[in-house]
Order: C-alpha cells, then sequence, then structure tokens
C-alpha cells in the first residue's frame, strides 16, 4: 500500500464524522442536482417533446359518414403534403354521466351531461397518436371505455359511467386513463361498444401528419388538398395541432416558470453546500498537512491525498445521490406529467451523468483548491496552525456578549459566529436559501392554489337545483361547461330563498341563472350568468373595477375585454334569444384558460333561478347540511348536493405535493450545510469546549451554547432568506402572469401575512438548530479529557 | 482523625485495554497539604490528577474528594463538582483567547450561576493580589507565560475550591516566570489552600510541596512528608 494510500485511509477512519457529511451532503447535492436538471429538461417545451413522443397528429380530421367512405379516406394518405395518415376511426358524440344514482336503474328524464367524442380503436396505438397509458387497461370489451387522463370530465378507473341517453343508455366500466397530446378524442373504446352506444352524430376520424406543419398557413394548404381529394362536404371539421399546441402552452405557461425556477434553484445550493462542505473539510486539516510536509510530502501529493480524501466519499454520496433522485423522481414527474399534460417524463441518462460528473468536478476543485493552498503553507506555519495563539477574530463581540444579561453559556454562543466569518457566511447562505426556498414555494403555492380557487369559482359547499332522482355520482369533478348540466326546472325563488335563510348552518347563498347568448367580437359559446347577489365569496376575483351592484351592470373576464376592445366603463351590447341587452362593464373579473365568453351581471328582479350555490359556516358538515336542507327542498323538487371528496382540484393537489417535495429537498440539503459548517466549528473548538468543561460547564450548557452559536446565524439567514423570497415572489409570479396573458387579482399576489412571515424567519432560527442539534450533542457528549487532549 | 480531603482507594485505570496507566493507586490527601506527585513522563501522574479532577474515571477503584464520590459521578454531576470544589490550572494554561483576562477568570463564576456585582468583586480581588490587574481588559496572547499562569491560577480559585490541582504549572515557563509561579504556589499554600500538582520538576516540588509522591509506571514508588516547603522556610 502505496503511503498516499495509507494517507488517504487513515485521513477516511479518522475523521470519519467528516467522511459521512461529506458523502450525505454530496448525496443530498447530486439527488437535488438530477431533480432539479430533470425538472428543467421537463420544462423545456413539455408540449413539443411529448408530442414527438407519441408521434402527435399535424392534423385531426373529422369527417362526415354519409359523405365519404373508410376507403376514399384511406386513399388521402396519398394525397400531395401528407406524410402519413392513420385512421379512419369511428367516432361518435355520445352524452356521458358519472353513473346512476343509488337505486336508479336509468337516467332521471330530463338531466343532460356533457358530450364527450368518443372514438373506437383496438389499441393505444401504432401510427400516428400513440396514446400512453397512465394507468389501467385499454379497453378490450364493449362494456369498457378509457377515459382522457386530466381531462375536463375526470372518473376514476373502476368507476361505471352511463354512456347515451333515454332508454337506450349503457353502462360501461372505465378500464384505463390515458393521455393524448393531440387530444384527437375524450374517449375510446371498442368498435363494437361505439356502435351500440346511443350517439347523437356519428363520423370518422382521420389523423394526419404533414411535410411541413411549421406553420398555420402550410396547415392550412395540406387542408385544402385533404378536402379537394375527397367529396364535397366529407371533411365535417379539422383541427390544426397548432392550435393544441397554444391551448397547451396556455395551460402550462404559469407552471413551467416555477419548475424552471426550482430546478435552478436545486442546481445552485447543491453547488454551494457540496463546495462549502468539502472546502472546509479539507481547510480544516491544515495542521495535518504540515505534518505530511514535515515528512517529505510535496505540495502536489498533498493536493492529491486530500482530493482523494474527498473524492471517496462524495463518489459513495454521488451514486446514491442517483439513485434517491432518480427514485424521488418518480412521483415528481408523474405530477409535473398532469401538471404539463404531457407523457412518459424521465430522467435521461444524461442528466443523472451530468449531475454525478459535475458534482464530481465541484468536489474536485474546492478540494484542489482548499488542499492547494494548504499545499503551499510552510511545513512551520502549518503544523502551528492551531497550536499558537493568533490574533483572534471576534473579540470584540465577545467582550460584548459577556456584558449581555443572559446565562454565560448563551453569550459564549453569540459571540461566536464572529469568529469565524467566513463560516458563518456560508452558514447564513444556506439558512438564507433554505428559508427563500421555504417561503417562495409556500407563496407561489398559495398563489396558485388561489389561482384554482378563482379559475374554479367553486368555493360553494352545497348546490341546490332541480333534478329528480339525486345528485349524480358525487366523484366526479366538474368543470364550468362541462358539468352535467341540470335541465332547469322553475321553483319559486322567494320560496327557496326563505328554506335557505331559515336553515342552520348557512352562510352565503345566491342563486343564479344560465343563458347562452352571443356577443359581437366573440366566437364560440357565451353565456349570461344572472346572480342575485355578487358571487365574489364563490372564488370569483376581481382584478379591478368593482362588482354589478344593480341590473344593468356586467363584470367580464380579461379575455372578454381584450377580444371586444373594451374597458370598464364601456358599454357590452349582447344578444339573448334576440332580444339585445346592453349592460355596462363595472369590472374585470380573473377568468383564466376560459376562452368562451363570460359575462356575469346581477339578475333581475323576477329572473326566473335555476340554480342556487350555498357557503356552509365554519364548523358545519356540508353533507349533514345538504341532508337536512333536502327535507325542505322535496317540497319544491329541488336537490342539494355536495361535491364529493374527490372534488379537490387535481391541478391544487399536484401543485403543494411538488412545491411540497422540491422545498423538502431544498431545506434538507441547506440543513446538511448547516451539519457540516457547525461540525466543523465544533471540531475547531473542541479544545475551548475542553477548557470550559473543566472549568465546570456541563453537558447542557454546552448544548445550550453550541446552540446559541448557530441562533444567530439562523435568524440573520432567516431575515435575509424571507424578504428576498417575498421578493422573488412578486417578480416571478406577475411574470409568469403576463406569459399565461393574464391579469392576477390582488389576493392571488398578497399571500404573506405578518405571522406567516415570523414563522418563516423563525424557521430559519429552526433550521439553523436542528442542523446544529447532532454537533452539540456530539460536542456536550465529548469527555473533557478527550477534548483536552485533541487539538 | 479529620477525614481526608481526597482519598484514592486500589485505583486502577487503563485506557483501551492496554497496561494499566495507574495500578492499583490507594492515596490519601489532608485538607491544607500541599502535594506534589512526581514522575516521568508516560508514569501515569496526569491520569491521577484527572481522576481527582473528575476529568476522567477509575477502570476500578473509588476516589472520594471532600465526601464524595467522584467516579461514579456523571458529566453534569462531575462538571458541577470541579465549579464547587476544585480549581485546575493547566501547564500551558488553557485561556480562551477570544476573551479578556477578566471573562477568563470570572468565567467559573458565571457557570455557576453567580451574580455579577459578587463575580466581579471577586475577580478584581484576585486580580489585584496575583499582581494582574492592569492587565484585566487584555487578551491572553498578549500577556507573557508567567503572567498567563497567574490569570489561569485566578482563574481557578475564582469559585474558592477546596482543591487546586496544577498540572505541570512551570513546565511551559521560563526561569524567571517559573520561579513566580512558585512563589504563587506556596503563597497560596501558606493561605491554607490545599494543593496537588504534577509535576517531573523536583525542584519545584521541593519548593512548592509538604509532601511529594513519585509515581512511576503507575505504582507510587515512594510517597515522602516535607515539614514544609523550601520556599515557605526562606
Amino acid at each position: 500500500m502505496s503511503a498516499l494510500t495509507r494517507v488517504v485511509g487513515s485521513g477516511l477512519h479518522r475523521r470519519w464524522l467528516q467522511t459521512v457529511v461529506i458523502t450525505l451532503a454530496t448525496a443530498a447535492a447530486v439527488t437535488s442536482g438530477v431533480l432539479g436538471l430533470g425538472l428543467l429538461v421537463a420544462s423545456n417545451a413539455p408540449f413539443e417533446h411529448a408530442f414527438a413522443a407519441q408521434h402527435g397528429a399535424h392534423l385531426t380530421v373529422q369527417a362526415d359518414p354519409a359523405k365519404v367512405s373508410a376507403d376514399q379516406l384511406s386513399a388521402t394518405a396519398d394525397v400531395p403534403g401528407v406524410e402519413e395518415a392513420t385512421g379512419p376511426f369511428r367516432t361518435a358524440q355520445v352524452m356521458v354521466f358519472p353513473g346512476l344514482p343509488p337505486g336508479a336503474t336509468a337516467v332521471p328524464e330530463g338531466a343532460h351531461g356533457p358530450v364527450l367524442t368518443v372514438v373506437a380503436r383496438t389499441a393505444a396505438g401504432s401510427g400516428i397518436d400513440r396514446l400512453s397509458l397512465t394507468e389501467g387497461r385499454w379497453a378490450t370489451e364493449p362494456d369498457e371505455v378509457v377515459m382522457a387522463a386530466g381531462g375536463d370530465f375526470r372518473v376514476p378507473v373502476g368507476d361505471e359511467l352511463v354512456m347515451g341517453e333515454g332508454a337506450d343508455a349503457r353502462e360501461v366500466t372505465v378500464v384505463g386513463l390515458v393521455r393524448s397530446v393531440s387530444a384527437t378524442a375524450d374517449a375510446w373504446m371498442t368498435a363494437e361498444g361505439l356502435a351500440a352506444l346511443d350517439a347523437s352524430s356519428r363520423g370518422y376520424e382521420m389523423l394526419y401528419r404533414l411535410d411541413d406543419a411549421s406553420s398555420a398557413a402550410r396547415i392550412a394548404d395540406a387542408r385544402e388538398a385533404l378536402g379537394a381529394a375527397l367529396p364535397e362536404g366529407a371533411v365535417a371539421s379539422a383541427r390544426s395541432w397548432l392550435t393544441v399546441k397554444h391551448a397547451a402552452n396556455d395551460r402550462t405557461s404559469l407552471f413551467v416558470p416555477i419548475l424552471l425556477m426550482f430546478g435552478g434553484l436545486s442546481l445552485l445550493l447543491s453547488v454551494l453546500i457540496v463546495g462549502t462542505v468539502v472546502a472546509g473539510a479539507v481547510g480544516s486539516t491544515v495542521r495535518r498537512i504540515g505534518i505530511l510536509k514535515a515528512l517529505g510530502f510535496t505540495p502536489a501529493e498533498v493536493v492529491r491525498a486530500y482530493v482523494a480524501q474527498a473524492l471517496v466519499p462524495a463518489a459513495a454520496g454521488a451514486l446514491v445521490g442517483v439513485a434517491a433522485g432518480n427514485l424521488v423522481a418518480v412521483p415528481l414527474l408523474a405530477d409535473t406529467e398532469d401538471l404539463y399534460g404531457t407523457v412518459a417524463l424521465t430522467i435521461a441518462p444524461w442528466v443523472d451523468v451530468v449531475a454525478l460528473v459535475g458534482v464530481l468536478a465541484v468536489v474536485t476543485l474546492t478540494a484542489s483548491a482548499a488542499a492547494g493552498r494548504a499545499g503551499r503553507l510552510s511545513s512551520v506555519d502549518a503544523l502551528a496552525v492551531g497550536r499558537t495563539p493568533t490574533a483572534r477574530r471576534g473579540q470584540r463581540a465577545a467582550r460584548v456578549a459577556a456584558r449581555l444579561p443572559l446565562p454565560r453559556p448563551v453569550t459564549l454562543g453569540l459571540a461566536r459566529p464572529f469568529s469565524a466569518p467566513a463560516r458563518t457566511a456560508a452558514m447564513v447562505l444556506a439558512v438564507a436559501f433554505g428559508a427563500a426556498a421555504v417561503t417562495l414555494a409556500t407563496g407561489l403555492a398559495t398563489s396558485l392554489n388561489r389561482v384554482q380557487v378563482a379559475a374554479d369559482h367553486s368555493a360553494a359547499d352545497v348546490f341546490v337545483n332541480g333534478v329528480e332522482g339525486g345528485p349524480l355520482g358525487a366523484r366526479v369533478v366538474p368543470k364550468r361547461g362541462t358539468e352535467p348540466a341540470i335541465r332547469p326546472k322553475a321553483p319559486d325563488p322567494d320560496r327557496v330563498a326563505a328554506v335557505l335563510e331559515s336553515q342552520p348552518g348557512t352562510a352565503h347563498w345566491l342563486g343564479y341563472r344560465e343563458t347562452d347568448i352571443s356577443v359581437p367580437g366573440l366566437t364560440g359559446e357565451s353565456s349570461l350568468v344572472e346572480y342575485t347577489a355578487n358571487p365574489g365569496w364563490v372564488g370569483y376575483e376581481l382584478v379591478s373595477g368593482r362588482w354589478f351592484s344593480r341590473p344593468g351592470e356586467a363584470v367580464v373576464p380579461t379575455e372578454l375585454l381584450r377580444s371586444t376592445d373594451r374597458e370598464i366603463g364601456d358599454t357590452l351590447t349582447l344578444t339573448r334569444d334576440g332580444e339585445s341587452l346592453a349592460l355596462t362593464i363595472v369590472g374585470e373579473v380573473f377568468d383564466p384558460g376560459d376562452n368562451d365568453g363570460l359575462v356575469l351581471t346581477q339578475a333581475r328582479s323576477g329572473t326566473t333561478l335555476t340554480d342556487w350555490m350555498v357557503g356552509v359556516t365554519g364548523g358545519t358538515d356540508p353533507t349533514t347540511y345538504a341532508d337536512a336542507l333536502q327535507q325542505h327542498l322535496d317540497a319544491l323538487d329541488l336537490t342539494a348536493h355536495v361535491d364529493g371528496p374527490d372534488g379537490a382540484d387535481e391541478l391544487v393537489v399536484v401543485i403543494d405535493a411538488l412545491a411540497g417535495l422540491l422545498t423538502l429537498m431544498l431545506v434538507t440539503v441547506a440543513g446538511l450545510g448547516i451539519l457540516n459548517a457547525v461540525v466543523l466549528d465544533v471540531r475547531d473548538r473542541v479544545h475551548d469546549i475542553g477548557i470550559h468543561k473543566a472549568l465546570g460547564m456541563t453537558p447542557r450548557q454546552t448544548l445550550t451554547s453550541v446552540l446559541s452559536s448557530v441562533m444567530s446565524i439562523g435568524l440573520v439567514g432567516g431575515l435575509v432568506g424571507v424578504p428576498a423570497g417575498v421578493v422573488l415572489h412578486g417578480i416571478l409570479l406577475p411574470a409568469m402572469a403576463r406569459g399565461a396573458g393574464v391579469e392576477l387579482p390582488r389576493v392571488v399576489l398578497t399571500v404573506y401575512g405578518p405571522v406567516l412571515l415570523t414563522a418563516f424567519v423563525l424557521g430559519g432560527l429552526l433550521l439553523a438548530v436542528g442542523g446544529a442539534l447532532l454537533p452539540a450533542g456530539w460536542a456536550a457528549r465529548t469527555r473533557t479529557a478527550t477534548a483536552l487532549r485533541t487539538e | 482523625m479529620a477525614t481526608p480531603l481526597i482519598e484514592l482507594d486500589a485505583v486502577t485505570r487503563r485506557y483501551d485495554g492496554g497496561p494499566p496507566a495507574l495500578d492499583e493507586v490507594s492515596l490519601t490527601v489532608d485538607h491544607g497539604e500541599a502535594v506534589a506527585v512526581l514522575g516521568p513522563s508516560g508514569s501515569g501522574k496526569s491520569t491521577l490528577l484527572n481522576l481527582v479532577a473528575g476529568l476522567d474515571r477509575p477502570t476500578s477503584g473509588t476516589v472520594t474528594v471532600d465526601g464524595t464520590r467522584i467516579d461514579t459521578l456523571g458529566e453534569a454531576a462531575s462538571a458541577r463538582y470541579r465549579r464547587a470544589s476544585v480549581g485546575l490550572v493547566f501547564q500551558f494554561f488553557n485561556l480562551l483567547d477570544d476573551l479578556t483576562v477578566f471573562d477568563n477568570v470570572v468565567l467559573p463564576a458565571q457557570l455557576a450561576g453567580a451574580s455579577r456585582a459578587e463575580t466581579t468583586r471577586r475577580a478584581n480581588d484576585l486580580l489585584g493580589a496575583l499582581g494582574i490587574d492592569r492587565h484585566a481588559r487584555a487578551y491572553p496572547g498578549r500577556l507573557s507565560g508567567g503572567e498567563r499562569q497567574r490569570v489561569a491560577v485566578a482563574r481557578a480559585l475564582m469559585n474558592r475550591p477546596a482543591l487546586l490541582l496544577a498540572d505541570e504549572p512551570t513546565g511551559a515557563l521560563d526561569t524567571a516566570s517559573g520561579a513566580d509561579v512558585r512563589r504563587l504556589l506556596t503563597d497560596l499554600y501558606a493561605d491554607g489552600q490545599t494543593i496537588v500538582l504534577v509535576t517531573h520538576d523536583r525542584t519545584l516540588a521541593a519548593e512548592c510541596a509538604t509532601r511529594t509522591v513519585e509515581v512511576v509506571d503507575g505504582r507510587i514508588a515512594s510517597d515522602v512528608a516535607l515539614a514544609t516547603p523550601r520556599a515557605a522556610r526562606r
């Protein structure tokens, strides 16, 4: 065994705690590096990558079977400009209900649900639009259906649906969830299953990839060529991949910057922690380096020895980190897939390699620099380190602290950070990073939660409307515009109001009616919602202006203002059932991602209301409330129902999970940085600790002293990190909103209160104390004689 | 017959299963005695001092100081014992370089929770008595070896310990400073302070001790009583 190997081996063995810390810090850094880099990669053009992975359709054409045959459609594969074609698939527009109420044998008369596009396919597919099965399996029997994952109409695998209307409606079982990046359908069945459905309309679907699909004009050319190759009127509709891409990017534009930021923070923190851990570990062994030099080691050999001493545990930690990073990435990327609506996100092998090599390069560089500096010291100087009194830093702080009216172990600790300013700065930075990460993550998660609440307007607890046979399946989470809408009845609004007012547990309520309208300048569906009262408590948030206070005033979303080139104060003229209505716009409401026109207004007296929403008082169980309310509603032919336990927005859960996981990781890495710094500090002053103990300092006083030494660091780190997190939140969120083309309401932007901020600052202190606990315990337990002998 | 201040009974101390650093040593020290423990390097004299100071525990045997079995004390109780009963003086002073002389001296009293006024009065008295009051605001790094050792003695006496333990107190000092410390120890003895000092310096032992105990290979080779310290006789 060479002298160098022996030196490395004995160094690793003797400084085992340092070895363990380097291993842990590297493992944490590589874990966060793999995740950070993985997220950066996943957030780079997620739609484009998923589209390429699924071999997505540039053009999805719906054809009318009355005017074109399957063979004619198949022949379009040879149309100039078409690179590849798949299909035709049989399609049907089918009304869907989320299961029958208990005891019911048929869909209640008068009820109607969303109409979904169902496509007959025998498998997830080859060719174009290779669907990714995210859960369950493909449909093989006629009474089985596979649903689009992450769609508006969400049903868990294993649940039953009712498809079709009236007597021909059939119960089918959801056997799988798939993701189609090209959004070619809402559901898929076998051809037999589709044929057996009662459909409002039927057709063919053809999927095309084009030679050139880079612009709307090129795609329009291809569409024209296809239309020309088919009989007149055969193409019922055609959708470009650019439309799908635009919608997907609209949806993800809020989330991409957050994940990019978390990924970047993770990488930065990994480099910072590994750098300080290794530099500190090598820097604390200057005297040993002096001995080695005195024995004849050259500076180059010293550097090699200490680089190897750092690289051995770092390499072990890096391998553990790669494994851990890939494991943690499974749920993280699954959440990211849900968020982005993409598929098959995995950690690419090159990410592992880059994280591993990158961290080891950082270790090599920092160890070389620290050992090189120590190696350049003369042997005498290096040997003198720790043995001779030096001009000590922090003497003034020690003198001031000694006068503080606090127990002496505390004041001894409080003065400590001033005697090692570089190490203190690194610790403050680590705590600040952790505190900033927690502040930012919590802020972003809260903001995004509020965005979701505001976008979904789903704060009501109980819904009242006129469906016979009870609520239709509580587990389905409906979205506005696709909810299993209830064909309206016309109950007496005054009687409903009296029932709601008198029901114990009612906090807020309002009645409303939604009707179809047309708005000049807007294409597609638009609706007018007339409320009996301001619907702010339901979750709608104003961006600017005020709520309507009388009939004739309206509040509209930002998108509608832009599309119609209107401002607050302008008059909006819309048409309902051929009748013109002029409304004055008094407010701008936050309603992102909804491309339909939406106009909210005050209901006139005598308006026929169809629906009511109720918010219950704190402590009131909505289900119990709804049951009690139902007894009074039976006479009015109305039903009260509640969003089920799965009613929480999936996206909110995903955002919370992502933010929580990433924050935990950043805090862990920051905590390890503190742990290492305190280990080094305790090791540096173990002799002083021995003196304290010899003079009568008890283990508890030693623990107090060491923990006090990091308290001010934690507090300062918190005081630096928390405002930094708040500032970052203030910069990042509006930037994200601008990217997504929305104006954010104040409630989304102002998420930090004094209590929360104080808690975060104290969190910095807790982080520091948590990181210092292990070495502080070690210092407290060290035998006095051992400590006094240690140099 | 008065109870001895220190009583070691068949004390053995082994490190990591090796040969005993102290082997079945029995020793008593009375109140007011000044005992010099002599012996070559590695003989076990510092181990003996550590056991009496409660810094270490015997492998077997008992150590009793002022009626208290200290070989059975935990770390916290040992610390409280040292605070109350023992003053320690080390060869290399073991002063805390980032604290002023005054702050070094008052530290044992502060750890014991003594009042600020009482602590300040006692520290000023000690610094004055030991002739280092002009250095109260200085840092130890600026003092001579002899002055540093005086600071260490002042710190050791801060809590009025029954026992002063000194480990090679002149070992790191030049001749003049060594003589200075010898005089200081003799004066303390004359004031009734019980002292146990570990040294291989026979001159120090002869000048400051009323009794010499020689330890060789972990055993007491001789135990000789002297009438009065030589320095005190002059």
